[in-house]
């Protein structure tokens, strides 16, 4: 049984329920009224599929395939702006992550949703090394849509790395694999554990 | 009055009045055109010297009569009271000086027009009387209280506290009303002040409904005395003196003197059996807000059982606006303004019980009023319950009960599965027929509208309160079927004076909103029977002495008094007179208004102090060019908004005579006929919004002399004079730039079309 089937056996007649238990401040959900504050206030409410105001509709009406595996909360920019005005103080920006954080963890990201790709290019880069790669991670974005893509924006952006060399901004030698973080295996232990504790507490009911 | 009429004339020189005037030449016009003895000038008419000075000059010189030039007859009301003798005012501050500009091109205009206004304050008074009560009034105390629910128990109570007995009459065998099934009822306090906005904050609950503990104190109260079982089957006198016949189940009837009335009749449940879209009746499984309280209160915090089956239920949901705002036949096109926070408590009920029920609420707006509205609803999102923006379009009832609707949200179409249905209808009020329904089908324009007006004559309910008034059984409606009246300006006040209205009988409203109602309704109630008991008037002539009184050898028994009287005050003897009852009467004059003989007056108003006036006016003739434009404005709203205009700084034109009158309804066409025959060239007449949205004082006077007024073309073609020379307003008190631009209108009309033949 995957992740994602268990969840829908445990929670069969209430996604609300759901979110409540396993998503990040999802308990704030149930006290949307409705109001569109966050929809409007959103400035890229319009590229998303469903803005905050229908997500949350959508949680009470039970629509869990069409919620988590949207692309809407991926969109999330973390402006800030929704929280800001929300009349009823939903912290709808952490809900937003905190949804996108679930349905990764349940294998339900739209297939190459760019910020989710990005996310885990990001985490891979600095998983390496315990630092972010700049150089890598930026080279890994133009090729991120095909080789063709990849040579192309970056002979675009050619005369602003040089520049950046001249400036010292930027190290070429660290394509060859890069600097890390001066106790790399205990930052390594670190996120393991980290990663332990955070299984054991997804494991529990409710966890 | 058989005692020598002694006239005296003070004017006043303060405020400008006599930089801007010619005072000795205002003493000279007062003397010689006013024919006053004794005319007396002072710099400061208000100032407690001055006051002294008339007062000593009342109990000395024996004055009986008084003309104040001074300022508006709205100003220093307190300083100028003198209340032993008859008074009229000319308005030289307001009315002249500060709606005129000070320059000397002017000051021959101004001037004219303070000495016209000094010629009319002295022929109006000529024609007063210092008003006395009739001798007719009566002060009793005692309160009739007409229904035992919440509004009808709270209204004794309070009234019982202020030490006035009641007598409260309950259709029910026992007190509680409508609200007597409740299980539990909205919170009446907010959250408390420091809870901040979170979402597991301690927010307020449905508490215990409290009728029992209001009826125990009802029947405790020794001031209270009620009457089950009973309904009214007669009502006849006045305020101050009503005699209340109640009739008991046994057939017996007891009699009971009051002062005046609360009408709490509260409300009937909308009948849902014209909701058959939803199901109900044919699945008991669908039920009604108010059925779902018998079954909470069955269950007694226990699991809420379906009826069909006696299973405990799992899921419910609540559709808000059933047969609510809507304009479906049958329906209601109101809101009811209690269904979203009973929904709310009624969702909770479940939730309280069982945390796993389901429990939706299918609302459009969420209307949460009061004080504990919006955080109610957010202890009900708290617990669980969804709340979703839907609007229902069928349940469908086949083994489970499937409710269709429209997620207005998601904009789709979508149906939930549930165990119990519980319908968020309305409040119908609780009154007796609509006195003017009979009227209705005679006035009806068309036949449609003479079906429609028949078939609410035909289904008219039974009578509350079976008054005995020429003008019906009980309180006039306003709107759906409410009684109420202007609800901004003067809530509980009905259109028969001493009776008032409180609760959802007056507007749709929660039980919080109806205890509060009953005590506002009280306080009227006193007010009425103190004022009744004095003879003086209720709103909005609070304090007035004057009544309406006939020339009887002149009546020609027409009728029409009876019968446009808004406040049904007039009744008819056997010989089929009029016959006034002046606690009932508000003093508007609007039967002096529609007196074709002109024999209804008042003491200190009548055809002749209004005609009077106008008749004195200096016309100048036709080669002077300076015309005469007659303004009769309602002393409510045009008359201030003038006042107001001239604080502001507006201007009139100087050719402008004002008047103002109590209320359009009052204004008698002989005053138009008059005054064209006396050489004006424009009449201008400003009353108060009419019909529908009315702010008339007297609810009907602004649109009767509407009524009246169109007819006055008949005798402006008579007089072969064009019809722009009469003009009807509506004025609103906040016209200040509006009302003199009026009159500055016809100035410019009169301009155009020339002056009137009528001059000599």
């Amino acid at each position: 049984m995957t992740a994602n089937q268990a969840m829908i056996e445990n929670y069969r007649n209430s996604f609300l329920k759901e979110v409540e238990a396993n998503v990040e401040e999802g308990e704030w959900v149930k006290m949307c009224m409705q109001c569109g504050v966050c929809s409007g206030s959103c400035p890229l409410g319009k590229f998303w599929d469903h803005p905050p105001q229908e997500i949350f509709m959508m949680i009470r009406a039970g629509k869990r395939d069409q919620v988590l595996g949207s692309d809407s909360m991926w969109m999330c920019t973390s402006c800030y702006n929704c929280i800001v005005r929300c009349p009823r103080e939903l912290p709808i920006t952490h809900i937003m992550h905190g949804l996108a954080h679930y349905a990764k963890r349940l294998g339900l990201v739209p297939a190459n949703q760019p910020t989710a790709k990005f996310a885990q290019k990001f985490w891979d880069n600095l998983m390496a090394k315990g630092r972010v790669n700049e150089l890598k991670l930026g080279l890994s974005l133009y090729f991120m849509n095909g080789f063709g893509e990849g040579v192309k924006v970056a002979m675009k952006n050619q005369k602003l790395g040089m520049n950046m060399m001249k400036a010292k901004r930027m190290n070429p030698m660290e394509i060859m694999g890069g600097h890390a973080v001066q106790d790399l295996s205990g930052f390594q232990k670190a996120i393991k554990k980290a990663a332990e504790l955070e299984d054991a507490r997804i494991a529990q009911p409710g966890g | 009055m058989a005692d020598e009429k002694k006239f005296a004339g003070y004017i006043c020189t303060g405020c400008g009045i006599g930089e801007r005037l010619d005072a000795g030449q205002l003493e000279t016009t007062a003397k010689r055109d006013g024919k006053l003895a004794e005319v007396k000038q002072h710099e400061m008419l208000c100032g407690k010297e001055a006051i002294q000075m008339i007062r000593d000059d009342i109990a000395n010189e024996g004055i009986t009569h008084l003309m104040l030039a001074a300022c508006s007859r709205r100003a220093k009301v307190e300083a100028f009271t003198f209340p032993e003798v008859a008074i009229s005012r000319a308005n030289l501050r307001e009315g002249v000086i500060w709606l005129r500009p000070d320059e000397d091109d002017n000051r021959e205009t101004t001037q004219e027009m303070a000495d016209d206004y000094i010629r009319m304050a002295c022929a109006e008074v000529k024609y007063m009387n210092k008003p006395v009560p009739s001798g007719e009034q009566e002060l009793n105390k005692t309160l009739l209280v007409v229904g035992g629910g919440m509004t009808g128990m709270t209204a004794a109570v309070e009234a019982a506290k202020a030490g006035y007995p009641v007598q409260l009459v309950a259709e029910e065998p026992e007190l509680g009303g409508v609200w007597t099934d409740l299980y539990k009822r909205v919170p009446f306090q907010a959250a408390a002040k420091d809870v901040p906005n979170g979402r597991d904050v301690d927010l307020p609950q449905p508490e215990d409904p409290g009728v029992e503990t209001l009826a125990a104190e009802v029947a405790a109260n020794d001031k209270v005395t009620v009457h089950l079982n009973a309904k009214i089957t007669k009502t006849s006198g006045a305020p101050g003196r009503f005699s209340v016949d109640i009739g008991t189940e046994s057939g017996g009837t007891a009699t009971e003197n009051v002062g005046a009335i609360i009408q709490a009749s509260d409300y009937k449940p909308y009948d849902a059996g014209q909701l058959p879209e939803f199901a109900y009746g044919k699945t008991p499984d669908v039920v009604t807000g108010f059925e779902l309280e018998k079954l909470a209160k069955e269950a007694a915090g226990g699991p809420i059982k379906r009826p069909s089956d006696g299973k405990e239920v799992k899921s419910v949901a609540f559709i808000q606006c059933a047969g609510q705002r809507s304009d479906k036949e049958g329906h209601l096109p109101y809101c009811s303004g209690f269904c979203c926070t009973e929904s709310i408590k009624q969702a909770m009920y479940f939730k309280e019980q069982n945390a796993d029920c389901d429990a939706t609420v299918l609302f459009d707006d969420l209307r949460t009023p009061g004080a504990a509205g919006e955080d109610f609803y957010r202890a009900a999102q708290q617990a669980m319950v969804t709340f979703s923006k839907g609007k229902a379009t069928e349940v469908v009832a086949d083994g489970g009960l499937k409710v269709k609707f429209k997620d207005l949200i998601l904009d789709e179409d979508t149906e939930l599965d549930c165990d119990l249905v519980v319908l968020a209808t309305g409040q119908v009020p609780n009154v007796g027929p609509d006195p003017y329904a009979q009227l209705a089908v005679e006035e009806a324009e068309d036949e449609e509208e003479k079906a429609k007006a028949q078939a609410l004559l035909e289904n008219a309910p039974p009578s509350i309160l079976n008054l005995d008034y020429r003008q019906g059984t009980d309180l006039p409606q306003l709107k759906h079927g409410f009684v109420d009246s202007h609800f901004i300006c003067f809530p509980y006040e009905t259109r028969r004076t001493g009776i008032y209205a409180a609760g959802p009988v007056r507007r749709p409203m929660d039980m919080k909103q109806a205890m509060e109602d009953a005590v506002g309704a009280t306080m009227k109630a006193i007010q009425a029977v103190e004022n009744a008991g004095q003879g003086r008037a209720a709103h909005p002539r609070v304090g007035d002495l004057s009544y309406p009184t006939f020339r009887k050898e002149g009546c020609t028994q027409c009728k029409r008094c009876t019968v446009e009287c808004p406040f049904g005050a007039i009744n008819e003897d056997e010989q089929k007179y009029p016959l006034f009852n002046e606690s009932r009467c508000r003093r508007c004059g609007t039967c002096m208004g529609a007196c074709p003989v002109r024999v209804i007056s008042f003491e200190n108003y009548s055809i002749d102090t209004v005609g009077q006036q106008l008749k004195n006016v200096e016309v100048p003739d036709e080669f002077e060019e300076k015309p005469r434009i007659l303004a009769l404005a309602c002393e409510n709203d045009a008359y201030p908004a003038l006042d107001m205009a001239a604080q502001a700084g507006e201007e009139l034109t100087p050719w402008a005579r004002v008047i103002p009158i109590r209320c359009l309804g009052s204004v008698s066409l002989s005053w138009v006929t008059d005054a064209l025959n006396s050489g004006y060239d424009g009449i201008v007449l400003m009353g108060c919004r009419r019909d529908d949205d009315y702010q008339c004082h007297f609810v009907r006077g602004s649109a009767m002399a509407a009524e009246r007024m169109s007819k006055v073309g008949d005798t402006l073609q008579s007089l072969n004079l064009e019809p722009e020379r009469v003009a009807i307003y509506e004025v609103a008190i906040t016209d200040t730039k509006r009302a003199p631009q009026l009159i500055n209108d016809m100035a410019e009309t009169v301009d155009k079309i020339g002056m009137s033949p009528f001059k000599f």
